[in-house]
């Protein structure tokens, strides 16, 4: 671990406005036009990160934990570059990979070979660049002869596998994880968890979202609390787990959304601007 | 574009080093290649029969309308056939991108979600994919335009290439606006459905140009699509090359890219929040 950051989050706020997809499609919006327009104008966005500031160094681990919505996904998806926030810096630095859910970025007709290269290309590496790493990425994915097989025959702990060790073989300086290594047997999530520590040791950072306390207390250096988009503690990952487990037992759910919504907002333009 | 600041580096894999750096192009190379290639091995999973369906489509709808107005029409076209496949080829495969467009970017929600890298690959891929099948099958329009006595010239080697790059172009263009208007607006694959469905009959494919009185002959400049199919029609099946329509399907070809890639700049920042 050095002192160097990873990743910085400087005042950093987002908001969605919850309802952007206009689900009755254009012609929803064509025959109520000005209904529509009236909501477009007064609708409130939804603030699902508030004022979040936050480092962590190179080749920490930390875990991000907090019930459904508390803005999780988002922090992950701002590290990762695929969302901008509404206000504030967002700071990370190196190659970034995500670890993505069962089966995404993959396709089921081809082969577990082909998979490779396509999950790969995809998650930024150069086909040459996947081609250099295939025997290892193939060794580490314990697939052995079923690797030229259709992926529609391998079972889903078996995609995971893939995805993971392609996901490991990118170098990646910054490792995001989302709950994805509740699927494979015990013995490849234990290899999971191995290989992490190894990355720790090698400087890769890795940030970690999940549900799985356990989990997280045993990997993470530091654990951040995320409530309703407030960063509400952060520290040892003992003390925080169990400052959620506390909270858990005593925070009404019924408060969230009020909260959110009657903060003064920043005007954010909607799509049809 | 309201509040953020955001400055996010993408890393060494695409922002280290500058925009347009050779890594950078290297990868939308190989990630355009990879989705072609995926695409190829799904369709073509029995391969000859993949490479007849997509012929097979145009030429049914071909032999159809030949079988239709040839006791019914208005119109006197010698070999008709000639040239219906002419335009009909061209057309199955502008018509199928710009439909298609509406999942290039819908369907791969869970990789816009959670990974950043350059979508309009999405769309490169799905049009090339269509480019290539309408390539493949041009030799089957040859086989027709030989059997009815109409020789290929030495000229296509370099027409035809060129012509099929202005039609990837207005595809491109066309699918980038669709795509990405389809995430906002969840009902514009019917719509497009509609809309091309009235832009074949719209655009002289089946019918000579000549058929069209006077007053509605603006629309032959009007419609993007009209002055490319002109051009087709001009290679294939009156054997000449027009200059004027080869400008106006160039001049719609870069309007239209112009146009989907403002529409697409302005957008795909938000695209992760709304799939």
């Amino acid at each position: 671990m050095s002192d160097e950051v990873a990743i910085a989050f400087d005042h950093v706020s987002k908001e969605y406005h919850v309802d952007s997809a206009i689900p009755g499609g254009v012609k929803e919006l064509v025959l109520h036009l000005p209904s529509h327009l009236r909501r477009l104008r007064e609708r409130e966005p939804l603030r699902v990160l508030n004022d979040v500031s936050f480092e962590i160094r190179r080749g920490q681990c930390v875990s991000f934990i907090g019930r459904n919505g508390a803005g999780k996904s988002t922090t992950l998806g701002l590290i990762a570059g695929v969302i901008r926030p509404s206000s504030g810096t967002v700071v990370a630095r190196g190659r970034i990979c995500p670890l993505l859910e069962l089966g995404a970025g993959f396709h089921h007709e081809l082969s577990g070979r082909d998979n490779i290269v396509l999950n790969g290309v995809l998650l930024g590496m150069t086909r040459a660049e996947v081609r250099e790493r295939m025997d290892q990425i193939i060794a580490f994915s314990e697939l052995g002869r079923l690797i030229d097989q259709p992926l529609r025959t391998y079972s889903s702990g078996m995609i995971a596998r893939l995805g993971f060790s392609v996901a490991v073989h990118l170098e990646p300086d910054i490792l995001l994880v989302d709950e994805a290594l509740s699927v494979g047997d015990e013995a490849f999530q234990e290899k999971c968890v191995d290989r992490m520590k190894a990355f720790m040791e090698d400087d890769v950072t890795m940030v970690y979202v999940s549900h799985a306390l356990n989990t997280v207390e045993e990997i993470s250096d530091r654990v951040f609390l995320l409530d309703q988009g407030h960063l509400i503690a952060q520290g040892a990952p003992h003390e925080v787990v169990e400052e959620y487990h506390q909270r858990l037992g005593v925070t009404s759910h019924a408060a969230g959304p009020k909260d959110a919504k009657s903060e003064p907002q920043p005007a954010t333009k909607s799509q049809a601007a | 574009m309201s509040t953020a600041t955001g400055n996010i580096s993408g890393g060494r894999a695409t922002t280290a080093s500058g925009p347009l750096s050779h890594r950078r192009v290297r990868h939308y190379v190989d990630l355009v290649t990879v989705l072609v290639a995926k695409e190829f091995r799904v369709r073509y999973k029995s391969t000859v029969l993949g490479y007849a369906w997509s012929v097979m489509h145009p030429l049914a709808f071909a032999l159809v309308f030949c079988f239709i107005f040839s006791f019914m029409s208005k119109f006197e076209v010698e070999n008709y056939i000639i040239y219906l496949i002419a335009g009909l080829f061209p057309w199955q495969c502008l018509s199928n991108s710009i439909v298609g467009a509406n999942f290039y970017f819908l369907g791969n929600s869970s990789l816009i979600k959670k990974v950043k890298f350059d979508r309009a690959a999405l769309v490169t891929a799905g049009v090339l994919n269509e480019i290539i099948h309408f390539a493949v099958s041009i030799p089957v329009v040859m086989l027709f335009m030989l059997w009815y006595g109409h020789l290929p010239s030495l000229a296509w080697l370099w027409l035809v290439p060129m012509l099929v790059a202005v039609q990837m172009a207005m595809a491109i263009g066309l699918c980038l606006i669709v795509a990405t208007c389809n995430l906002f607006f969840r009902d514009l694959e019917r719509l497009t459905t509609i809309a091309m469905h009235l832009m074949f009959y719209v655009t002289p494919i089946i019918y000579p140009e000549n058929v069209l009185p006077a007053e509605y002959r603006w629309t032959l400049w009007a419609n993007p699509f009209a002055p490319l199919i002109r051009c087709w029609h001009g290679l294939f099946y009156y054997g000449e090359f027009p200059a004027t329509a080869f400008l106006g399907a160039v001049l719609w070809a870069g309007a239209m890219l112009a146009i989907g890639y403002g529409v697409y700049r302005a957008l795909v920042w938000r695209f992760a929040e709304i799939v």
